[in-house]
């Protein structure tokens, strides 16, 4: 068995162009996964993706990766649904493997409270055609024997949601799965470009100023997470958003010990172990707004506190490294996809806490939005509109992250 | 863990205060004159700069003041709020 030849590159390094159909602002994941179904179901590749450092530097390389599907409304399931659909194809659609392991997420209850509210999401999900389950707690300790649930501890784990999809896949692959797609179908993914300002004339964008020059664009969407309101700011708009740092963390490399993921909503911690054997924990937010990329310590803390009261078994594990990332947290928690008051400017963005899972069905309805100017079914109920409307999709119960 | 000046008990840790937000958000003067739009403003739509930020912090677990400062949203440096009540205004 030979070993497989790796290319040099998997993209080309152009510089920008004077002029785009369209110019995707955020190298992220988003941002790859739009500028690829952009091309692949749209046709549309005079594309450029501007992003100020390197490809998927950001929340892309900062986050915990779990993906699932099982929100609490009928808007959410839908399109968190769609993305994970998208993510059993995936690595077969990008010819890369992207260690999709669908290995079980279990979201945990700790008091009557979260059963009730555990089971009503279950019941939800099922109505939508998403997978789920309820475990008690006898079920939820055959499942993950690691997991104490006794009666001693201080959040007692009374039962759990389940859903068999959900799981974690390689963070790093599903940007350069998604880079090396966009760029074989004539993308250009433009890095050290920063965008400094718009040319609004007449009531729409023209152009974006960037470090590298002015680029003139049909298009322009925002996909810039945690900097979307300072980017936003610079076309004159103002935006449900607040930007929020938010922690993880690795331990050392572990051998096998955790083979699903475990959120608590109510502790604050939610725990996968890496393919490569490291444990990954997440925490909640830091409560005031930061684009710091770095938080404070006493929120992992109170993680650390959560997650070894749920594992008493990783309490002589070392941590080796901890980082932040720069999540924008809209008022409902959940994303804005869609127009905005200034023609031609489209923006996704306020995934929060949560946009790692959704990042093809993002970049699918994104694409689909940009390429037809106006909004996806999946992504009409996400519009600005709602702010206005009162429509709002509350998800603070599903995203399972504090905040 | 950021050291936050409470005007009335001084420097304390971050875990003693509640964050407040963005500061200077005034109630509606005639909110029955609001339309849909405008209060969707007040409600919702908050600055969110990368940089100064004028903000609320509450001491919660000290002496319940509601207070504002001025802080870098990168830096986390913290300059006084020359708006903000100072101790000797506290009787």
């Amino acid at each position: 068995m030979s070993a497989p030849v790796h290319p040099d590159f998997l993209w080309r390094d152009p510089d920008p162009r004077p002029s785009y159909d369209v110019v995707i602002v955020g190298g992220g994941g988003h941002g790859l996964a739009t500028a690829y179904y952009l091309a692949k179901n749209h046709g549309i590749t005079n594309v450029a993706v501007l992003e100020k450092g390197w490809l998927a530097g950001g929340n892309m390389a900062r986050n915990t990766t779990v993906i699932r599907s099982n929100y609490l409304w009928d808007e959410s399931a839908a399109i968190y649904e769609h993305s994970l659909k998208l993510w059993e194809g995936l690595s077969a659609e990008l010819d890369y493997d992207l260690m999709f392991s669908q290995r079980g997420v279990l979201n945990l209850a700790h008091s009557l409270h979260d059963v009730r509210e555990g089971r009503r999401r279950v019941n939800a999900n099922v109505l939508n055609g998403v997978d789920a389950e309820w475990l008690d707690a006898d079920e939820v300790r055959r499942f993950c024997p690691i997991l104490e649930v006794g009666a001693h501890t201080r959040h007692p784990v009374l039962g759990a949601t389940l859903q068999r999809r959900g799981g974690i896949a390689k963070h790093d692959h599903v940007a350069w799965g998604y880079a090396r797609g966009a760029d074989a179908l004539g993308v250009d993914l433009v890095q050290g470009c920063e965008v400094t300002g718009f040319e609004i004339a007449g009531g729409r964008v023209r152009a974006v100023l960037t470090s590298r020059g002015r680029i003139a664009a049909g298009t322009v969407a925002l996909a810039a997470a945690g900097h979307t309101s300072v980017l936003a700011a610079r076309a004159g708009l103002r935006l449900p958003l607040q930007s929020h740092p938010l922690q993880a963390l690795v331990s050392e490399l572990l051998e096998p010990v955790l083979d699903c993921v475990v959120m608590s909503n109510a502790v604050h911690v939610y725990v996968s172990q890496a393919h490569k054997g490291e444990l990954v924990m997440g925490a909640g937010i830091d409560p005031c707004n930061s684009y710091g990329q770095r938080g404070s310590f006493h929120v992992i803390e109170e993680q650390m506190s959560a997650a070894l009261e749920l594992f008493p078994v990783f309490n002589r594990v070392r941590v080796v490294r901890t980082w932040a990332g720069i999540v924008d947290v809209s008022p409902d928690a959940s994303p804005i996809i869609g127009t905005t008051p200034v023609d031609g400017l489209m923006i996704n963005a306020g995934w929060g806490t949560g946009g790692f899972k959704a990042t093809p069905g993002s970049g699918w309805v994104y694409a689909d939005t940009i390429a037809s100017g106006r909004p996806h079914p999946l992504a009409e109920p996400f519009g600005l509109a709602r702010f206005t409307t009162g429509a709002l999709i509350d998800e603070h119960g599903a995203a399972a992250v504090a905040h | 863990m950021q050291l936050i000046e409470c005007p009335w008990c001084g420097p304390r840790d971050e875990i003693e205060f509640r964050y407040g937000g963005q500061a200077g958000i005034a109630y509606p003067e005639d909110p029955s004159a609001l339309s849909d739009e405008e209060w969707a403003g007040y409600v919702f739509m908050r600055d969110n700069p990368r940089g100064w930020f004028h903000e609320r912090w509450y001491h919660v677990h000290g002496c319940r003041t509601w207070f504002s400062v001025r802080r870098h949203t990168v830096t986390h440096e913290i300059g006084r709020d020359p708006e903000s009540p100072r101790r000797e205004e506290f009787g």
